[in-house]
């Protein structure tokens, strides 16, 4: 087989490295990582959640749901969170936004509230169209997205395995809610692993 | 044919006695409505961040389930977050009140018909989200059950229009200090500043 086919063989399966690296794949469970990051936003005091669905959100989106002590709001486009997490902050309340690289492009001018009023603002968002994107229309909004967010005003970070992920995640609750910042942590596309089709 | 509302005298009506109430208020003239009743440390007005007010009550709402929230804003404003009236039905907030100032113009922008001027009823549309009480007001006395109902709990979030005429009055303008309205809010509900 030559090496090209291989490796898109590979990222067909929908493994991640960590998977075909393991003894005994098939005894393993699912990532932890989504585990951590929700008990990570919990111990942050994080009790609100808003998101609109993606792939590499999915199993974080499944524990806050089931989560009596979160309250989750399903969006219909993402800069909807950005105002509901400000309005939470007014109340007392830390709220997160969870979004694809997509929705990074829906949230620019209400991005102007959090920025112009300084509110806590706390985005993890999956990263589309830059690893192994079979769709081509995410890479637009893709390679815009961190550009994007800086040119409003919002920081950024990246996050391209699990253990940066939980580190920076751990470093931006304090950044945001403690220091008022508006912060998006990037998450590679690399990280979460090739889109089943 | 009922004589139109005064946009002003209305929100005096709506904000009589306004008690302990939250008040979020859209960007433009619902913001200078609000604020010509008098400034208060309860109310956040927005002068940008278009389609965020009822959203932004949202979060205040679930933040504090033991105050009532109320929104004031306009028809444009409120058109531009129409999806956001989906999100805050499945939320369901018992204690949010969103009242749209409808006068079926852009007001800020040259008087434009909106689309609620050429007939889409904003409280048709919460009402098909599934708010748990939706109006319409024409008439003073219709203002006055608005107010009177605010506190009211009907197990969900209310939306109610308020139509009037369209025009431009003098602005009563708010503080642009988006920090410092945000803090003195935060402060009046106990909360730590800066």
């Amino acid at each position: 087989m030559r090496r090209e086919v291989a490796a898109i063989s590979f990222y067909r399966s929908g493994m991640s490295l960590s998977q075909i690296t393991m003894e005994n794949p098939a005894e393993s469970g699912p990532e932890p990582w989504p585990a951590m990051l929700h008990k990570l936003l919990r111990d942050a005091g994080i009790t609100n959640v808003a998101y609109v669905p993606d792939a590499g959100h999915a199993r974080l989106i499944e524990l806050v749901r089931d989560d009596p002590g979160m309250q989750a709001n399903v969006l219909t486009t993402e800069e909807e969170g950005v105002a509901i997490a400000a309005g939470a902050w007014l109340g007392g309340m830390r709220s997160i936004l969870l979004m694809q690289s997509s929705g990074v492009g829906n949230c620019i001018n209400m991005l102007s509230l959090p920025v112009i009023g300084r509110f806590p603002l706390l985005m993890l968002v999956t990263m589309r169209g830059e690893w192994a994107e079979f769709n081509p229309w995410q890479v637009p909004m893709g390679a815009a997205t961190e550009a994007s967010l800086q040119a409003i005003g919002v920081r950024t970070f990246r996050a391209d395995t699990s253990d940066a992920l939980l580190e920076t995640v751990a470093a931006a609750t304090i950044e945001a809610f403690d220091g008022d910042q508006q912060i998006a942590i990037l998450m590679g596309q690399r990280m979460l692993g090739i889109k089943k089709w | 044919m009922v004589a139109e509302l005064d946009r002003r005298a209305a929100v005096a009506a709506l904000l009589r006695q306004p008690g302990d109430l939250l008040v979020v208020s859209g960007l433009g003239s619902p913001s200078y409505d609000v604020h010509a009743q008098g400034d208060r440390d309860e109310n956040y007005y927005l002068w940008g961040a278009m389609g965020s007010a009822a959203l932004v009550g949202l979060g205040l709402a679930q933040a504090r389930p033991d105050r009532t929230i109320l929104v004031v804003t306009g028809d444009g404003e409120q058109l531009m977050g129409l999806g956001g009236l989906a999100t805050i039905a499945i939320a369901r907030p018992a204690n949010l009140n969103i009242v749209v100032i409808d006068n079926g113009h852009f007001g800020e922008t040259g008087m434009q018909t909106s689309h609620t001027g050429l007939g889409l009823q904003l409280e048709r549309v919460a009402e098909a989200c599934g708010f748990a009480e939706c109006g319409r007001a024409a008439r003073p006395e219709d203002v006055e059950k608005i107010r009177a109902g605010l506190r009211r709990k009907v197990g969900g979030p209310r939306l109610h229009v308020i139509q009037v005429k369209a025009e431009n009055l003098p602005r009563s303008l708010p503080p642009r200090d988006a920090v410092h309205v945000k803090n003195r809010m935060r402060q009046h509900l106990g909360l730590q500043v800066g």
